[in-house]
C-alpha cells in the first residue's frame, strides 16, 4: 500500500486551492501595477508635448473693434506678447523693444503680425488698445475680448497670468503675467520664444530674419 | 557715466536738505512718455548714498501717488511687488531700471509727454528730502541715454 496514493486527492485539492489563491493575488497585483503604473505616464504627456503644444488659436476683438481669429493672421509670422496697459514697467519696455525689432527687420517686418494681447480685458477696451498700440508701432495689433476669450487664448499659447490684489494699485489690483514674446510660423505653430533683456533688439531681429530665410517665407 | 554727471549737474536740491546734498546722489533719472493719463507712468533713477540710508517715500505734483515697485520674475512670470521702503547701503549704487525696481506714478494729472520735466521729491530716512526734476524721454527709450535709439 502506498500511503502517498491514498492521501493524494486531499493534498492535490489543497495545492489547487493554494494555486487559485496565488493566481488571484497575482492577478490583483498585476491590476494594481497596471493602474498605478499607467497613470504617471498619462500625466507626463502634456509636459512631453511642451512647446509643440503651444499654438495660435483665438477669437478676440482687435483694436479697431473687429472680431478676429488666428486665421486672420495665417501667412504672417506672429510675434505675440501678453500684457496689460496698467503695467508701467515690463509692458511698455517689451512693446518698445518689439517696435525696435520691427524697425530693424525693415522690409521683412511686413511679413510679421506683432500682436499685443491683454490679460486685463475688463479695463483694456478696444478703444484703449487702439491708443496704446499706435503709440508703439503702426504695425502693432492690440487684441482684447471677454475674460473667457482671453483665458482660452492664453491657454492655447500656454501663457500664465493671474490677478493679484494690491490695495495701493489702481482699482486695487495688478496682473502678473509671463513676459515672453512668442514667434509663431505663418501656419500658426510655435517656432521660438524671446524675452526682452535676453538679447539686444538687433540680435532678436537677426534671429527672426534667419528663421524666415530658413523657411523661405 | 558722462551723461550721469550731466544729470547730476541738473539735480536740484530743496532748501531744507543741505545735508542731503553731501550724502545722496541721484543720477541717471528719466521717465517714460506715457500713452494715456489714466494709465500709470514710470520713472527710473540711480541712487548712491555715502552712508546707510533708506528711501521712505516719493511724491510728485504730477501724480496722486508715487509707489516704489519691484518687478519680480519667478518661473518666467512677472509680478510687481510694492516696496514700503528701499534700502540704500553705504557706497552702493542702487539702480532703478526697466524690468526691475521702478517708480510707478499713479493718478497722473495728465499723461507724461516727451520733452517735459517732472518734479519728484524723494524722502530719505537720514538725508531728508531731495527734490529733482526728471526728464521725460520717448516711449521707446531704453535708458537714460536716449541716443541708444
Amino acid at each position: 500500500m502506498n500511503p502517498l496514493t491514498s492521501f493524494t486527492p486531499p493534498k492535490l485539492a489543497h495545492i489547487r486551492y493554494a494555486l487559485w489563491i496565488l493566481t488571484a493575488i497575482a492577478g490583483l497585483v498585476l491590476v494594481g501595477l497596471y493602474t498605478t503604473g499607467t497613470q504617471p505616464i498619462e500625466r507626463r504627456q502634456p509636459i512631453q508635448t511642451g512647446e509643440a503644444a503651444i499654438h495660435s488659436e483665438f477669437t478676440l476683438t482687435d483694436h479697431t473693434g473687429k472680431r478676429v481669429t488666428e486665421a486672420d493672421f495665417l501667412g504672417s509670422w506672429q510675434m505675440v506678447f501678453f500684457g496689460f496697459t496698467y503695467c508701467p514697467d515690463v509692458c511698455p519696455t517689451t512693446l518698445a523693444y518689439m517696435a525696435t525689432v520691427l524697425d530693424i527687420l525693415g522690409e521683412s517686418a511686413a511679413k510679421t503680425a506683432p500682436l499685443f494681447i491683454t490679460v486685463d480685458p475688463g479695463r483694456d477696451t478696444p478703444k484703449v488698445m487702439a491708443d496704446y498700440v499706435s503709440a508703439f508701432h503702426h504695425r502693432l495689433v492690440g487684441l482684447t475680448g471677454s475674460e473667457l476669450d482671453v483665458a482660452a487664448t492664453a491657454d492655447a499659447f500656454r501663457v500664465y497670468y493671474e490677478r493679484m490684489e494690491e490695495d495701493s494699485a489702481p482699482d486695487g489690483y495688478l496682473m502678473a503675467h509671463s513676459g515672453h514674446i512668442y514667434l509663431m510660423t505663418p501656419e500658426g505653430r510655435f517656432e521660438a520664444v524671446f524675452r526682452e533683456g535676453d538679447q539686444p533688439p538687433e540680435e532678436m531681429a537677426w534671429k527672426i530674419q534667419n528663421i524666415m530665410d530658413k523657411y523661405g517665407k | 557715466m558722462r551723461t550721469a554727471l550731466l544729470i547730476v549737474a541738473a539735480l536740484t536740491v530743496s532748501p531744507f536738505s543741505a545735508m542731503a546734498e553731501e550724502t545722496v546722489r541721484i543720477i541717471e533719472t528719466w521717465a517714460r512718455a506715457s500713452v494715456l493719463a489714466s494709465r500709470p507712468g514710470v520713472a527710473y533713477l540711480t541712487i548712491e548714498s555715502a552712508r546707510d540710508d533708506r528711501l521712505l517715500s516719493v511724491e510728485s505734483p504730477v501724480a496722486d501717488r508715487v509707489m516704489i515697485h519691484a518687478t519680480e520674475n519667478k518661473d518666467d512670470v512677472n509680478r510687481m511687488v510694492h516696496l514700503d521702503t528701499l534700502e540704500l547701503p553705504a557706497g552702493k549704487s542702487v539702480m532703478l531700471a526697466p524690468g526691475g525696481t521702478h517708480l510707478m506714478l499713479v493718478g497722473l494729472k495728465e499723461r507724461l509727454i516727451e520733452g517735459a520735466r517732472v518734479p519728484v521729491t524723494l524722502r530719505f530716512e537720514r538725508a531728508g528730502e531731495v527734490t529733482i526734476t526728471i526728464p521725460v524721454l520717448s516711449i521707446g527709450a531704453r535708458g537714460p541715454k536716449e541716443d541708444i535709439q
